[in-house]
C-alpha cells in the first residue's frame, strides 16, 4: 500500500470515530456555522465536540505547519482530508476569514513575529477578522480607496470609513487597506495593517439588507492609533498583498456554492414537485434545468479540484481564481433560483416555525451578492480579459 | 490522481500534436472535401498513426498494443480536434479496439486486435438506427438460425462504416425495443451477403454509412460478449467512445477559440482593434472560463473510466453534456466574431462549426445525457 493510500485509510478511520453524526448533516442556516473568536459560543455540543477535536488535530487548517497549529499536511494529503470529509457530509469546523483570506497573505508578506502572534490564534479560532477593502463611492475601483493613515511617531493615525465590512460587528480584529501616502498613483501609495476591533476611535453600524439579515456593515475609523509595526508586507507596497489576498477570497467564494450542499437539487425538488410514474420529477422543463445545473455543477468541482492540481504542478495561472469566483458565484446564483422554484409557494415563507424563519427565501437573497462581492462578475472578467487573454486595454 | 496530464502523457500530447498539426491541418481536410474523396481521409496518414502506436494505444500489450488507457486516447482525439483530421482512430482504435478486448473470446481479440494495433484492419460500430442517439431502442432482429443467428434490419450513422473490414453490430436478439435485456453485439464482415451500404456525405465532410441488413447470416463464434446481455458490454465502450468525443470537442473548442481571440487582437473597427470593446472581452472571457471547465470535466472523465470503469457513468454523462454545449458555444462565437468572413467557405471557421454539430449527435446530445444523469440520480 502506498503512504498516501495508508493516510487515506487512517484518515478515513479517525473521521469516522470523531466526527459526531449531528456535524455530518447538511447546515440548516447561519447558526450551523463556527467562526471562532473571543466572544464565540458554539450553538451546540457536537460542534464543540467536533471544533475542539479538529483544532487538537490541526485540521482546522490542515495544510498549514504544524508550529501554528495546522496539519502540516503536504497538498496530495490535504486533498485527501478534503474528499474524506466530503464523503461523509462532514462539516467544516471552522469557518473564518483569517483562514481563507488573512492567513495566505500572512504565510507570504507577514514577518517571523507576524506569524507567530496571528497564525496560531487563527488555527485555535481565538480570534475572528474582518477585512477593511471597500469603501463608499470606490466599490469595484477598489484602489481609489481615500481611508488615511498618517505617521505620527511609532503609529499611524487612522481616518476613513469602509463599507460591506462582512460582521465587522462580531470581529475582533480588521485587516485593513488605508492610503499612506496621498501623493502617489493610486495603486502605490496603499499599505496592508492590522489593528484590533476595540482599538479607541472604532465604531460598526450593521446594514440592513433585502434578505432581512445584516452580515454587512458600515466601518468609521477616528483617529485609531495603530503601532506602525503592524503594517504587513512593505509600506506603500500594500496592493501586492491585497491582490494576493483577493486571490484566495475568489477561490473561497467560487467555493461557497459546494459549501452549501446537502441532498441533491434533484431530490429535493422532487420533495416538494413529486414524480411521475416512471419515476421523473414532475415537472419536466424543471428536471431539465436541475440536471444542466448538476451537469455545470459536477464539472466546477473538476476544474476547481484541477485548479489546485495546477498550482502544485507550477502550471496555474495566478489570475485563474477570477475565472472561478466569476463561475461559482453565477452557478450559485442558478442553484438558489431553482430552490425557490422548486419550493414553490412554500419558499416563499418569510417568518414561520415551518420554514426555519424564511431560511429559504433569505439564503436565495444574499447569493444575489455574491456576483457583487469579492469584485463583480463583470470585475473578474474583465481580468480573465486582459491578464488571461491578453486582450488589448481600453 | 491529479486532474493533469502526467510526463509521458505530456510527450504523447506533443508527438500526436506535431503529427497531426504537419501531415493535417484543416486544409487537409478541405482537400479531401473538394475532391470528394472516396475513402473520406489518408490512408497513408493511418499508416503513420501505426507507426507512432496510436492506432494500437487501447489494445492489450499482449496483443501488438501498448495497453494505455482512455487519457491517453482522449489525448489524442483533443489533438485531432484541433485541426479535424478525418481518421478512423475513432472507430477503429478507440471503439472497435474497446469492444474486443472488453467483451472478446481469446480467439477474437487474436484475430482481430493485432491488426488493429498494426493499422491493417478498419472496423465501424453500428448503433443507431433513428434520428438521435437512443441504443436502448435497437429493432434490428437477431433470429436464431442454425448454430447462429440472421440479422435484419438497418442502421445509420455508422462511422467509418463504408470503409470498415469489420462491423460490430448492436441487435436485438430478444425482448423489444427499450429494453435493457435482449442486446446481443455481433462481429460482422462488412461482405457478407445481404449487407447493403451506402456511404452518407455528411455535413462535417466526415465519414458515415447506411447500412441495411436483410437475413444477414452469422455464425454462433461472431457474437462478441453473451447473448442477450450485450446491454453492459455496449453501454462500457459508449462511455469511452463519448469520453473520447468530447476530448475531440475540447480540441475543437480550444482551437476555435484560439483563432477568435487572435482575431479579436488584430481585427480594427471604429478605429480600434474590435478586441478592446468590453462587450467581446466579456464574452471571450466567459468562453474561456466555459472551456477551462469543460476540460476539466473531460479530465475527470477520462481518468475515471481508467482508475473506476463501473462507476464512471454519471462522469462520462457531464463530460458529453458539458463538452457538447461548450464546442456549441465556442464556434458560435467563433463566427459571429469573426462577422461576414465566419460565414464564407474559403475561412476555415465554418469547418469547426459543422463538425462541432456531428459530434454533438454522436453518442448522445447534451439533452440525452442530462436525461442520462437525471436517471441516474432519481428523478
Amino acid at each position: 500500500m502506498s503512504d498516501l493510500e495508508k493516510f487515506r485509510r487512517e484518515t478515513r478511520a479517525w473521521l469516522e470515530a470523531n466526527c459526531p453524526p449531528e456535524m455530518r448533516r447538511p447546515m440548516t442556516s447561519e447558526a450551523d456555522t463556527f467562526w471562532g473568536g473571543r466572544n464565540a459560543k458554539f450553538s451546540s455540543e457536537p460542534q464543540r465536540v467536533w471544533f475542539e477535536r479538529m483544532r487538537d488535530k490541526g485540521w482546522t487548517v490542515p495544510h498549514w505547519p504544524t508550529e501554528y497549529g495546522g496539519g502540516g499536511l503536504d497538498a496530495e494529503q490535504t486533498k485527501i482530508v478534503r474528499q474524506e470529509m466530503a464523503a461523509i457530509g462532514a462539516r467544516q469546523p471552522l469557518v473564518s476569514f483569517g483562514i481563507s483570506m488573512l492567513g495566505p497573505a500572512l504565510l507570504k508578506y507577514g514577518t517571523d513575529a507576524q506569524k507567530k502572534e496571528h497564525l496560531p490564534k487563527i488555527t485555535a479560532g481565538l480570534i475572528r477578522w474582518c477585512q477593511g477593502y471597500s469603501e463608499p463611492n470606490a466599490g469595484s475601483d477598489l484602489a481609489s480607496l481615500q481611508t488615511r493613515a498618517e505617521s505620527d511617531g511609532d503609529d499611524y493615525v487612522i481616518n476613513g470609513q469602509k463599507i460591506w465590512t462582512s460582521y465587522a460587528n462580531y470581529a475582533d480584529w480588521i485587516f485593513c487597506l488605508v492610503r499612506t501616502d496621498p501623493t502617489a498613483k493610486k495603486h502605490d501609495g496603499i499599505s496592508f495593517i492590522l489593528f484590533d476591533m476595540t482599538s479607541k476611535g472604532v465604531s460598526t453600524k450593521p446594514i440592513l439588507l433585502i434578505s432581512g439579515y445584516s452580515p454587512f456593515c458600515e466601518t468609521f475609523f477616528d483617529n485609531v492609533r495603530v503601532p506602525k509595526s503592524h503594517v504587513v508586507g512593505t509600506v506603500n507596497r500594500g496592493w501586492d498583498v491585497a491582490k494576493y489576498l483577493l486571490q484566495h477570497e475568489r477561490a473561497m467564494i467560487s467555493g461557497m456554492g459546494e459549501r452549501g450542499v446537502g441532498r441533491p437539487l434533484g431530490q429535493v425538488a422532487t420533495d416538494s414537485v413529486g414524480s411521475d410514474e416512471q419515476g421523473r420529477l414532475e415537472d419536466a422543463m424543471l428536471r431539465g434545468q436541475i440536471a444542466t445545473f448538476e451537469i455545470d455543477e459536477a464539472a466546477l468541482a473538476a476544474a476547481a479540484e484541477r485548479a489546485v492540481d495546477l498550482a502544485k504542478a507550477g502550471q496555474a495561472h495566478p489570475a485563474f481564481s477570477s475565472a472561478m469566483k466569476y463561475y461559482g458565484t453565477e452557478l450559485n446564483k442558478r442553484r438558489h433560483e431553482i430552490l425557490m422554484s422548486a419550493g414553490g409557494v412554500d419558499a416563499l415563507e418569510w417568518e414561520s416555525e415551518r420554514s426555519r424563519g424564511g431560511a429559504r427565501p433569505r439564503a436565495w437573497l444574499r447569493t444575489k451578492a455574491n456576483s457583487i462581492e469579492g469584485g463583480t462578475s463583470e470585475v473578474m472578467l474583465g481580468i480573465v480579459a486582459k491578464r488571461i487573454l491578453d486582450l488589448p486595454g481600453a | 490522481m491529479a486532474l493533469v496530464l502526467n510526463e509521458e502523457q505530456s510527450m504523447l500530447r506533443d508527438s500526436a500534436r506535431g503529427l497531426i498539426s504537419d501531415k493535417a491541418p484543416v486544409s487537409h481536410l478541405r482537400q479531401l472535401r473538394d475532391a470528394k474523396d472516396a475513402t473520406g481521409f489518408s490512408r497513408e496518414l493511418w499508416k503513420a498513426f501505426a507507426e507512432m502506436g496510436f492506432s494500437g494505444l487501447l489494445v492489450p500489450e499482449n496483443f501488438g498494443g501498448s495497453g494505455l488507457g482512455c487519457v491517453e486516447a482522449g489525448i489524442v482525439m483533443e489533438e485531432i480536434g484541433r485541426t479535424l483530421m478525418p481518421s478512423p482512430f475513432l472507430s477503429t482504435a478507440v471503439l472497435a479496439a474497446s469492444a474486443l478486448s472488453r467483451g472478446g473470446s481469446d480467439a477474437q481479440k487474436s484475430q482481430y486486435l493485432p491488426k488493429i494495433s498494426d493499422g491493417s484492419l478498419l472496423a465501424a460500430l453500428a448503433i443507431d438506427e433513428g434520428a438521435k442517439h437512443r441504443p436502448l431502442q435497437t429493432r434490428l432482429q437477431a433470429v436464431r438460425s442454425g448454430n447462429g443467428f440472421r440479422l435484419s434490419g438497418d442502421k445509420a450513422f455508422v462511422v467509418d462504416g463504408h470503409v470498415a473490414d469489420l462491423l460490430i453490430v448492436a441487435a436485438r436478439s430478444a425482448g423489444k425495443a427499450g429494453e435493457r435485456e435482449g442486446l446481443t453485439l455481433f462481429l460482422v464482415d462488412p461482405k457478407t451477403k445481404g449487407i447493403a451500404t451506402e456511404r452518407t456525405a455528411m455535413v462535417d465532410s466526415h465519414n458515415a454509412a447506411r447500412i441495411v441488413f436483410d437475413n444477414v447470416e452469422v455464425n454462433a463464434d461472431g457474437v462478441l460478449g453473451e447473448v442477450d446481455q450485450g446491454h453492459g458490454l455496449l453501454d462500457g465502450v459508449l462511455n469511452i467512445g463519448r469520453g473520447a468525443v468530447a476530448s475531440e470537442m475540447v480540441g475543437l473548442s480550444e482551437e476555435v477559440f484560439g483563432r477568435t481571440v487572435t482575431y479579436l487582437k488584430e481585427r480594427k473597427q471604429f478605429g480600434k482593434l474590435i478586441g478592446e470593446f468590453q462587450a467581446l472581452q466579456h464574452r471571450a472571457a466567459q468562453l474561456y472560463i466555459e472551456i477551462e471547465i469543460t476540460r476539466a470535466a473531460v479530465l475527470k472523465a477520462l481518468q475515471t473510466l481508467d482508475g473506476d470503469f463501473a462507476n464512471a457513468a454519471a462522469a462520462v454523462a457531464v463530460a458529453k453534456a458539458r463538452a457538447g454545449a461548450t464546442a456549441t458555444q465556442a464556434v458560435q462565437e467563433g463566427v459571429q466574431m469573426h462577422g461576414g468572413m465566419g460565414m464564407t467557405d474559403q475561412f476555415d471557421i465554418g469547418f469547426f462549426m459543422k463538425r462541432a454539430r456531428v459530434c454533438q449527435e454522436l453518442f448522445g446530445d447534451a439533452n440525452f445525457h442530462a436525461d442520462q444523469l437525471a436517471r441516474m440520480k432519481s428523478y
